[in-house]
C-alpha cells in the first residue's frame, strides 16, 4: 500500500478528462489523470469527428480557455468543413474529421507537455471522504491511495455499462474495456441520483472491401478554417467522404429483425438521443422514407476503418452484414467490429452546483457522459471547467468559476443540465441559446478568453495575441461606427439605399443585406486593408447589431432575473403563494438565479411572480 | 400573497332559501371533518349534520368535498350548502374561525385557481369580468373568456408559432441531414400568414374591449338646447335637473343605461357657449373633453335658435345630428333627427339608431377584451412580419422567438424542449 498526494485526480481519460486534468494542471493544481489504459487517452469511442452546429461553438469556447481539444483537432484534421457556409455567422459551425490515431497522439503529447500534471494508470476503487464530508482522496482497485483536495469523475459510460449486440450482451464501458463496477458501487454508497441512458454506434468497414467508384464524394472546403484561433493552417493531406444511402431492401431487412434487438425486444430501458437515432429506429419511425443517408467517414490517412454514419445498430452480427450487403458500393464491404448499443448509468446533474461539483460532497466533480450528456465537445466543455473549479476547490477556496447563458454555450449547457435535467442524451444545439446571435464560433475568444486570463488558465502566447487582436477589433469597430457617407454618395458608388439624407456608417452600410464587403469598401476603402479575422467582426456586428438593439428591453428584462440571486440556503417548500408541485420542482433543480427558476421545467408564470416578490421583500427585509 | 384556509359566502347575501359556503386550503378536509363528521366521497353532496367544537347543531346542510388538485382552487375544497339566514351563516363561520380559518379576501379563491395552475391569466381576467359584468353582452364575453376562449386561440396562435420556430431551427441545426430544402421558405410563408390571422383577430379588438369597458355617448349642444331634457327622456327618469335657463348644468352629468346588451354611459354636458362665469367656464371645457374622448356624440340643435358656431364644430363621423324642440318647428339643422321629449316624437327612433351605433362599436365577436391582448398580439404581429421578411434563416429565427415570447405573454410560454421536440417529430434528423 503506497500513499501519494496531488490537489486533483481525474478519474478518465477521455475527452472529459483529459480537458480536466490539463485545466487543472493550467490553473497550477498538481494533478493526476488517472486511467484504466495509457494507450486509450483521447480515444475517440464514436465517430471520427469534431464540431458541427453548437458543437463547434462549444470546441471555440474550449479554444478560446486555452483547451486541447481544438488545437488536437487541427493537428488530426484530414477532412474539414464550415457547416451553415450559406447562413449567417452566428449559426456558422466549424467541424473536422480526424485521424483517429493522430488525435489521440495530439492530446497526449498535449498532456505530456502540460506542467503540473502527471498520468497514472490504475482503476478507481472508492472514494475516500473526511470527517467532515469532503473529498479527501481515492483508493485505486489495486490498493493503492491518492490523498487529495478534489476529484473529478469523467467516466464517461463505463458505470455499469452493458453492450448490446443483438440477444448477445457484455459488461463492458466501450468495446475492449472494461466497466467501472468498483466506482458504480461507489457511486451507490455516496447515495447519488442515478438514472440509465443509452446510446449506439454503427458497425466498422474495412475500406479497401468498398466499391468506392460507386460511391459519391465529398469534399471539404478548399479553404479550411481551423478549429483552433492559434493554429495558422490545416497541414494533414485531406480526403473525401463518401456518401451512400440505405435501400428499400435494407429496411426489408431490418424490419424482420426488430424482434432481435436490445431496445425493440426491451432489454434496454434507457433513453436514446433523438438526433442520433439507430437505423432501427429510422426506420421505424420514418417508414415512408425510402432511403436513409449514409456518410463513409474514413478514420485515419493510413487506416482502411471506415465510419458508416448514419446507421448506428444493434442487430445481431449477421443481420449487420446482411443490412451493409443492402447498400450500393457496400455490397462485399467487410466489417471490422459490430455496431452495438450501450447502456449505462449517468447521474442527474441536477445533483450538481453550476460549478459541476456534487451537491453535498465538497471537493468531488463530475464532467461528461456520466452527467447525461453525449458527444466529445460537451463532454471536454465539462471537463475544462470542472478542472477550472476543482483547482479552486484544491486550493481551499470555494468554487466560483461560471459562464453565463449570456456569455458561452458552455454556460448554457451547464445551466441546461444543472436546471432542467436530462431525458436523453444532452446536445448542445444553438436552438438552445437565447443569446445565439451574440455567441458565435468566430467570437468565442472575444467572449472568454479575457475571462480565461482572470481565471488564470490561459497561457501567455494566446493572451498576448488575444489583447493585440481585442485592440485591433476595437478600433475597427470605432471607425466603422464613425466613418461616414451620404446617401447620395452610397447611390453614386452603386448602393441602393433610401435617399433620406441620413448620413450611414461604414457599419450601417455593410449591415445592409443587398451590400457585400467589396461594395461597401466603395464607399469606405479601408475596410480591405482589414485582415479577415477583423473585417469579420465587423461583418457580424453590422448584421445583427440591429436586431440585438431592438430586443435590448428584452434582453434587459432577462439579465435583471439572472442578476437576481435565490440564496443558497432558501427554503422553497415556506415560500407563500407557491403551489405545492412549484415547491417540489423549484426545491429538486435548486435555481441559483430568479432567471434560472424561470427554466426549471414546468414553472409557472405566477410561480414566478410569487418567487419574485418573495424575493424582493426577503431583499428588503 | 397570503396563504392558509380560507372561507366565504359564495352565493348572494342576505335572506335566502341558501346560503353557500365555499372553504380552500390545506386544512379544508380536517376542518370539514371536525364540522361534519368524516369526509363525504369525493364530488357527491351528502347531508351532513353540522356542529361547533362544543358538539352544539349548527345546521342541517348538503356537503361535497373537492379534494386537490381537481378543484376549483386546485386546493382541498368544500362547498356547505347551508339554511339561508344571517344566523345560521354566523354560527357556521364563528365555528369556522373557531378552528384557525379566515375570510378570504376578495378574489382570493381566482388568484389561488390562478396560481396552482387551474386558470392562465386570460382565465382569471374573464373571471374577474364576469363577477363584474353588468349586461347580457358583458356575460357572455366574460364567460366565453373565463371558460378559455382566448387561451384557446393563443395556444393554437403559440402552436402555429412554435411549429414555423421549429422549421427554422431544423434547417439552422441539422444542416447536413436530409431535410426538405425549403424548410426555412416554409417558414417564412407561414409567419406571413399567422400575422395575417392575428391581424384579423385585431382589427375585432376595439369592440371586444369597448363591451368590456362600456361606450360613452356624450350629449353637447348649445345653452338650453335641450340636453338635459333628452337625457331624462332617455334614461326615462329624472337625472338631470331642467330648467329653462341657460346654463344650467355645470359639470358633466354621467348616467348609465343597458343598450341592447351593451353598457352605455350617457353624458350630459354644458352648453357650449363663452361663459363669463368661470365655474360654467370649466365646465364648458370639461364638455368639450368629453366630446373628444367619448364613443359617440349626440350634437343638439334646437329648433327654436340658429345653428352656433361651437356646436357646428362637432359634427364628425362619430356624430349624431339631433333636431330637439320638433315641437316647435322644423329642425334648425337640415338632415337632422326631429325628436321632442315633450310629445316624444322621434324617441323611438333614436333608441334604435343607438342601439344599432352601440352595436356596430361594441359587441361579442372577437377573443381580445383588453389592451394588454392587444399589445401582446401587436408584438407578435410584429415580429411575424419581421420572420417573413428576414434575408437570413437565423435571423427569421430570432424574430419567430421574439413573436413566441410576445404570444407567451398572453396566457404561458414554450420553452425550447418544445420546439426540440417538433423537430425531432417531424424530421428524420440523424445522419
Amino acid at each position: 500500500m503506497s500513499t501519494s498526494r496531488f490537489d486533483v485526480v481525474v478519474i478518465g481519460g477521455g475527452h472529459a478528462g483529459c480537458e480536466a486534468a490539463a485545466a487543472a494542471a493550467r490553473c497550477g493544481a498538481q494533478t493526476a489523470l488517472l486511467t484504466q489504459s495509457l494507450a486509450t487517452v483521447g480515444v475517440m469511442s464514436c465517430n471520427p469527428a469534431i464540431g458541427g452546429v453548437g458543437k463547434g461553438h462549444l470546441v471555440r469556447e474550449i479554444d478560446a480557455l486555452d483547451g486541447i481539444m481544438a488545437s488536437a483537432g487541427d493537428a488530426a484534421a484530414i477532412h474539414v468543413k464550415m457547416l451553415n457556409a450559406s447562413k449567417g455567422p452566428a449559426v456558422r459551425g466549424p467541424r473536422i474529421q480526424a485521424d483517429r490515431r493522430l488525435y489521440a497522439a495530439a492530446v497526449r503529447s498535449r498532456l505530456d507537455a502540460t506542467p503540473n500534471l502527471t498520468l497514472l494508470e490504475g482503476t478507481a476503487g472508492d472514494i475516500l471522504r473526511d470527517a467532515g464530508g469532503a473529498i479527501s482522496g481515492l483508493l485505486t482497485e489495486a490498493g493503492q491511495e491518492i490523498a487529495c483536495g478534489a476529484v473529478i469523475v469523467t467516466t464517461g459510460t463505463f458505470l455499469r455499462g452493458e453492450i448490446h449486440i443483438g440477444e448477445r450482451r457484455l459488461p463492458a464501458g466501450r468495446v475492449g474495456d472494461s466497466p467501472s463496477t468498483a466506482l458504480a458501487l461507489a457511486f451507490d454508497r455516496l447515495r447519488l441520483p442515478l438514472g440509465r441512458m443509452k446510446t449506439g454506434t454503427p458497425p466498422r468497414l474495412d475500406g479497401r472491401t468498398i466499391d468506392w467508384a460507386r460511391i459519391e464524394l465529398q469534399w471539404g472546403d478548399a479553404a479550411p478554417e481551423p478549429l483552433s484561433w492559434l493554429t495558422e493552417r490545416i497541414t494533414n493531406r485531406q480526403i473525401a467522404c463518401g456518401i451512400t444511402a440505405t435501400t428499400p431492401e435494407t429496411h426489408a431487412l431490418i424490419r424482420a429483425n426488430l424482434h432481435a434487438t436490445a431496445v425493440y425486444s426491451g432489454r434496454i430501458q434507457g433513453a436514446g438521443p433523438r438526433y442520433c437515432p439507430s437505423i432501427e429506429d429510422k426506420v421505424t419511425r420514418f417508414a415512408d422514407r425510402e432511403r436513409h443517408q449514409i456518410f463513409l467517414e474514413p478514420e485515419g490517412l493510413d487506416d482502411d476503418s471506415v465510419y458508416p454514419n448514419g446507421i448506428s445498430t444493434s442487430l445481431p452480427e449477421p443481420v449487420q452484414a446482411a443490412v451493409i450487403a443492402s447498400i450500393p458500393g457496400l455490397e462485399r464491404a467487410a466489417i471490422l467490429r459490430p455496431g452495438y448499443a450501450i447502456e449505462y448509468d449517468y447521474v442527474d446533474p441536477r445533483a450538481l452546483h453550476p460549478t459541476l461539483e456534487v451537491r453535498g460532497i465538497p471537493g468531488m466533480f463530475l464532467a461528461g457522459q456520466i452527467n447525461g450528456t453525449t458527444g466529445y465537445e460537451e463532454a471536454a466543455a465539462q471537463g475544462l471547467l470542472a478542472g477550472i473549479n476543482a483547482a479552486r476547490r484544491a486550493d481551499g477556496i470555494a468554487p466560483d468559476r461560471l459562464l453565463t447563458r449570456a456569455e458561452a454555450y458552455a454556460g448554457v449547457m451547464i445551466d441546461d443540465l444543472t436546471l432542467q435535467g436530462v431525458s436523453e442524451p444532452y446536445r448542445m444545439l444553438t436552438a438552445r441559446a437565447e443569446h445565439r446571435l451574440a455567441l458565435r464560433a468566430d467570437n468565442a475568444g472575444l467572449r472568454l478568453t479575457d475571462i480565461g486570463i482572470a481565471w488564470g488558465c490561459v497561457g501567455t502566447e494566446r493572451a498576448q495575441r488575444h489583447v493585440a487582436f481585442k485592440a485591433a477589433v476595437a478600433e475597427a469597430l470605432a471607425r466603422a461606427r464613425s466613418d461616414t457617407a451620404t446617401p447620395s454618395q452610397l447611390a453614386a458608388l452603386g448602393i441602393a439605399i433610401n435617399q433620406d439624407g441620413r448620413r450611414r456608417t461604414a457599419l450601417e452600410t455593410l449591415g445592409l443585406p443587398e451590400v457585400s464587403v467589396a461594395e461597401a469598401a466603395r464607399a469606405f476603402p479601408w475596410l480591405l486593408d482589414l485582415p479577415t479575422a477583423i473585417r469579420a467582426q465587423l461583418e457580424a456586428e453590422a448584421l445583427y447589431a440591429p436586431y440585438l438593439e431592438r430586443q435590448d428591453a428584452e434582453l434587459r428584462l432577462l439579465a435583471r432575473e439572472e442578476r437576481t440571486r435565490i440564496p443558497e440556503a432558501t427554503d422553497f417548500t415556506t415560500i407563500p403563494g407557491l403551489s405545492n408541485e412549484m415547491r417540489q420542482r423549484l426545491a429538486q433543480a435548486r435555481p441559483g438565479t430568479l432567471g434560472g427558476a424561470g427554466r426549471v421545467p414546468g414553472i409557472t408564470p405566477a410561480a414566478m411572480a410569487a418567487l419574485a416578490v418573495h424575493l424582493r421583500r426577503a431583499n428588503a427585509a | 400573497m397570503s396563504h392558509g384556509t380560507i372561507f366565504a359566502l359564495v352565493s348572494g347575501a342576505g335572506r335566502a332559501a341558501l346560503s353557500v359556503l365555499r372553504l380552500s386550503g390545506p386544512e379544508a378536509g380536517n376542518v370539514l371533518q371536525v364540522i361534519a363528521g368524516r369526509l363525504p366521497a369525493p364530488r357527491h353532496a351528502s347531508l351532513r349534520r353540522l356542529r361547533n367544537a362544543q358538539g352544539e347543531t349548527l345546521d342541517e346542510a348538503l356537503v361535497i368535498w373537492f379534494p386537490a388538485p381537481a378543484s376549483y382552487t386546485g386546493e382541498d375544497v368544500a362547498e356547505l350548502h347551508l339554511h339561508g339566514g344571517p344566523a345560521v351563516l354566523r354560527g357556521v363561520t364563528d365555528a369556522l374561525v373557531a378552528l384557525g380559518t379566515r375570510p378570504a379576501e376578495a378574489g382570493e379563491f381566482t388568484r389561488r385557481a390562478f396560481l396552482h395552475g387551474r386558470l392562465d391569466l386570460t382565465q382569471a381576467e374573464g373571471i374577474a369580468d364576469l363577477i363584474a359584468a353588468d349586461t347580457d353582452e358583458q356575460r357572455r364575453q366574460a364567460l366565453a373568456q373565463a371558460g378559455g376562449a382566448l387561451s384557446r386561440r393563443s395556444a393554437i396562435w403559440t402552436a402555429q408559432c412554435a411549429g414555423l420556430l421549429a422549421h427554422q431551427e431544423a434547417a439552422i441545426e441539422f444542416a447536413e441531414d436530409e431535410l426538405p430544402n425549403d424548410l426555412a421558405q416554409r417558414a417564412q410563408a407561414g409567419a406571413r400568414m399567422l400575422s395575417a390571422e392575428i391581424k384579423a383577430e385585431l382589427a375585432q379588438a376595439p369592440r371586444g374591449e369597448r363591451l368590456r369597458t362600456g361606450l360613452t355617448i356624450a350629449i353637447l349642444g348649445a345653452p338650453n338646447a335641450g340636453k338635459s331634457s333628452l337625457l331624462n327622456a332617455l334614461v326615462e327618469r329624472e337625472a338631470a335637473i331642467v330648467s329653462p335657463f341657460a346654463g344650467t348644468t355645470r359639470d358633466v352629468i354621467e348616467i348609465s343605461l343597458d343598450l341592447g346588451g351593451i353598457p352605455v354611459t350617457f353624458c350630459d354636458t354644458a352648453g357650449l357657449r363663452d361663459a363669463d362665469d368661470a365655474i360654467e367656464a370649466e365646465g364648458v371645457r370639461r364638455a368639450l373633453a368629453r366630446a373628444g374622448t367619448a364613443d359617440l356624440r349626440l350634437v343638439l340643435f334646437a329648433a327654436d335658435a340658429k345653428p352656433d358656431a361651437a356646436t357646428l364644430a362637432l359634427l364628425g363621423a362619430d356624430a349624431i345630428v339631433i333636431g330637439t324642440k320638433s315641437d316647435l318647428g322644423p329642425p334648425a339643422m337640415v338632415g337632422a333627427l326631429p325628436v321632442s321629449t315633450r310629445t316624444g316624437l322621434g324617441l323611438d327612433i333614436l333608441r334604435a339608431r343607438l342601439t344599432a351605433a352601440a352595436a356596430a362599436r361594441a359587441g361579442v365577436g372577437g377573443v381580445l377584451t383588453r389592451p394588454r391582448h392587444r399589445a401582446a398580439l401587436g408584438e407578435a404581429v410584429h415580429w411575424l412580419d419581421e420572420a417573413a421578411q428576414a434575408h437570413l434563416p437565423e435571423l427569421s429565427a430570432e424574430a419567430l422567438r421574439a413573436a413566441l415570447r410576445a404570444l407567451g405573454r398572453l396566457s404561458g410560454k414554450v420553452d425550447v424542449e418544445a420546439i426540440l421536440d417538433i423537430v425531432f417529430n417531424e424530421f428524420c434528423i440523424g445522419k
